[in-house]
């Protein structure tokens, strides 16, 4: 069992920080809701917590994109030398060559590559607000309406990314560098 | 849209998080269009060769974010702003910046 380099990056951007992230929101969600609608009284020791998982929540969807514009993607839009047959190894002049599958870089890509930059700058201003304000934004009827409303917009602009990331790889996985070998196996008759 | 402080917490601090952040993401959206329709201004977005324009578009809308959102700050701190204008404000730039990105969108307003 192995896997190649660019295959493990793309697995932890996509895998790792984005599928982690994805999960942190109902989380955050109703920790947000909890504390700043439902008048929940939470003790220090909850909103440390709280604080925290905010704040991880952001470093995931900052992870998420740093690694997806900067790792993965430059390996995502190589040209391939001229005369190239085989583009397995340059996803996107694969997915460009057929009229079937362009869309999925002509939407796909272009589309994700620029609205997952939404999710760290909107969950970067939600963590601020709610440790800044803590137990009181509930008492700021707009700002905690403004916060829950931005949490939901992170969310949807990284289920948009996640969902095109998936399908990009499903059909123009990015691989190649140095394979890394996970586990041998055996044959059984 | 803002009256000095009033009492010890005020709004100025969450409102200028907010407008930041929506102006951040409007200006991704304008950039991301603005280097799509102009090979010469996708050119000069290319901060980064191996990952293009899209380097420069994300650099100059964290650049933008940052720098609103560290000029608010000073000016709204102690302030309490009127929400309801900083909401339907960033709103309008959240929703503006999410069609911006959105390719057919682009696409139409180019003509193509």
């Amino acid at each position: 069992m192995e896997i190649t380099a660019r295959d493990a990056v793309t697995v932890l951007h996509g895998m790792g920080f984005g599928a982690l992230l994805l999960l942190g929101f109902s989380g955050a969600l109703v920790g947000l809701y909890s504390s700043a609608f439902a008048g929940h009284q939470w003790g220090v020791r909850e909103r440390r917590y709280a604080n925290a998982y905010l704040i991880v929540l952001a470093l995931l969807a900052w992870a998420a994109v740093l690694a997806g514009a900067y790792l993965v993607y430059p390996w995502y839009r190589a040209i391939p030398p001229a005369g190239t047959v085989d583009l397995s190894g340059y996803p996107q002049r694969l997915l460009m060559a057929n009229p079937t599958t362009i869309g999925w870089h002509s939407l796909g890509m272009e589309w994700k590559e620029h609205i997952a930059w939404f999710s760290p700058i909107t969950l970067t201003a939600v963590a601020f607000i709610f440790i800044r304000y803590g137990a009181q934004l509930a008492n700021f009827r707009n700002l905690r309406n403004t916060v829950l409303a931005m949490a939901f917009l992170a969310l949807v602009s990284t289920a948009v990314a996640a969902g095109f990331g998936a399908m990009l790889n499903k059909y123009a996985p990015v691989r190649g560098g140095a394979e890394i070998i996970l586990m041998k196996g055996e044959t059984h008759e | 849209m803002s009256s000095p402080i009033q009492g010890p917490l005020s709004n100025g601090s969450g409102a200028a998080a907010v407008l930041a952040a929506a102006l951040g993401c409007f200006a991704l959206g304008v950039l991301a269009l603005a280097g799509d329709a102009s090979p010469h201004i996708a050119q000069a977005l290319n901060f980064w060769k191996p990952t293009g324009p899209l380097s420069g578009v994300t650099d100059l809308a964290i650049i933008v974010w940052l720098g609103v959102w560290f000029a608010l700050s000073r000016l709204w701190a102690r302030r309490s702003v009127n929400l309801t204008t900083v909401n339907v404000a960033s709103f309008a730039l959240f929703a503006a910046g999410l069609l911006l990105t959105f390719p057919p969108f682009m696409d139409l307003l180019q003509g193509k």
